[in-house]
């Protein structure tokens, strides 16, 4: 993808915290957040700052094409772009949010059990979403049904009636930093454990569980 | 959409059925369980256990039924939109539509709060293969607007070629059609 137009000022974009970074890379990090999101089992951590500073710079490629001439070649290529972009970070969110819907009790759940200084799996936007999902629903189910049934079976257990991710589900990866004796699980008795050595630009097929805290820490990517 | 509605005719007779039959278990469960206590009969109880193995279980098999119908409703925001069509409507019932109702209130909420101005990510569902695309009218809907101002008039089995982004929606409503060359 060329770089998106922009003005003289704006070539830095700063991450809260991080080294200014350029568009590319921007759009870089988005793209890796949206196909590990959409490849992964399980909703991972939320990258709000990613998504503020994408929307920023979509205003900002709006804005320039606008003062574009109409007519002009590069209006239609920076056009796509803009719709490229918007398309990525749009799928992005709608993967978290079916995830979301998906696995609800087990979400909200985790988010109670939180502590102080963990990070929080979900923006407060989508925490506000997943707290009314909840709600709805059993609203919907006591009025509908539950308040209809006996006394002692007027509540569900969501927890144990909604199904929880499967994270021995197995995922396509990239490895992007070398990783050493990483621990494969045996799947049978008759198996042995073996460790692996995972060479840098490798590709492999495993299961999600065991290379889920190195999709979190950006060591591998999921495609 | 027409698989979606041809299940949905709502089994209100079928849940009316299952809820007087746990009623009536649970009346012979209250009774058992007042007469082993009292007098002792212990025979009672594999009989109070399978009752209550029963009204498990049709708690669930309810549960799971509704929860399907709600996943249902919920496709219909993503696929159809805000407004309902007056025949889907038709098989709902009042807690649905007020499920429906929350549920695309919470999502309208949760997309204005992206970014300054919101986004609306029911949009741009396929990634963007071309800016602009032939398009025929399946049915007469009036005056459209695009982007520069121009305004088409969308009459039935005219033919137009229109940015994509603006036709998205018209398309999954079935009233514009891709007119692929």
């Amino acid at each position: 993808m060329s770089d998106p137009p922009s003005d003289d000022g704006s070539d830095a974009i700063h991450d809260d915290g991080q080294d200014v970074m350029t568009p590319a890379e921007l759009i870089a990090k988005l793209e890796e957040a949206w196909l590990n999101e959409k490849f992964s089992p399980e909703l991972l951590e939320n990258r709000s700052e990613v998504v503020e500073c994408v929307m920023e710079q979509l205003t900002h490629m709006e804005a320039n094409l606008q003062r574009v001439k109409k007519g002009d070649a590069k209006a239609s290529m920076h056009r796509m772009e803009i719709d490229r972009i918007r398309f990525v970070l749009s799928s992005y969110l709608r993967s978290r949010l079916q995830k979301i819907e998906r696995f609800f009790p087990h979400i909200l759940e985790r988010e109670k059990s939180r502590g102080e200084g963990d990070p929080s799996l979900l923006s407060p936007e989508e925490f506000a979403f997943a707290k009314e999902y909840h709600a709805n629903t059993e609203t919907y189910l006591k009025a509908v049904a539950l308040k209809r049934m006996p006394p002692n079976l007027q509540t569900v257990d969501m927890l144990k009636a909604v199904p929880e991710p499967c994270l021995d589900s197995f995922v396509f990866l990239r490895v992007k930093e070398r990783q050493e004796n990483i621990l494969i699980e045996p799947e049978t008795d008759d198996q042995r454990e073996y460790v692996v050595d995972m060479e840098e630009g490798s590709q492999h097929l495993m299961r999600y569980r065991t290379i889920a805290p190195l999709v979190s820490s950006g060591a591998v990517q999921l495609i | 959409m027409f698989c979606v509605t041809v299940w949905f005719c709502s089994q209100e007779d079928g849940l009316r059925q299952i809820l007087q039959e746990m009623e009536s278990l649970y009346e012979q469960n209250q009774s058992d369980v007042n007469e082993a206590k009292s007098d002792g009969r212990a025979e009672l109880i594999p009989s109070i256990k399978l009752r209550h193995c029963c009204l498990l279980r049709n708690q669930r098999c309810v549960a799971a039924y509704l929860y399907d119908r709600l996943l249902r409703i919920r496709a219909l925001r993503w696929e159809y939109g805000s407004v309902l069509p007056a025949n889907v409507r038709f098989h709902m019932c009042a807690e649905e539509l007020q499920w429906f109702s929350q549920y695309k209130k919470s999502l309208a909420s949760f997309m204005r709060s992206l970014g300054a101005d919101g986004l609306d990510i029911t949009q741009d569902m396929k990634p963007p293969k071309s800016l602009y695309i032939e398009v025929r009218c399946l049915k007469d809907h009036g005056e459209f607007e695009i982007d520069d101002g121009t305004v088409i008039l969308l009459k039935k089995n005219s033919q137009h070629f229109l940015p994509r982004w603006k036709c998205e929606q018209l398309i999954r409503q079935g009233v514009l059609e891709h007119v692929m060359s």
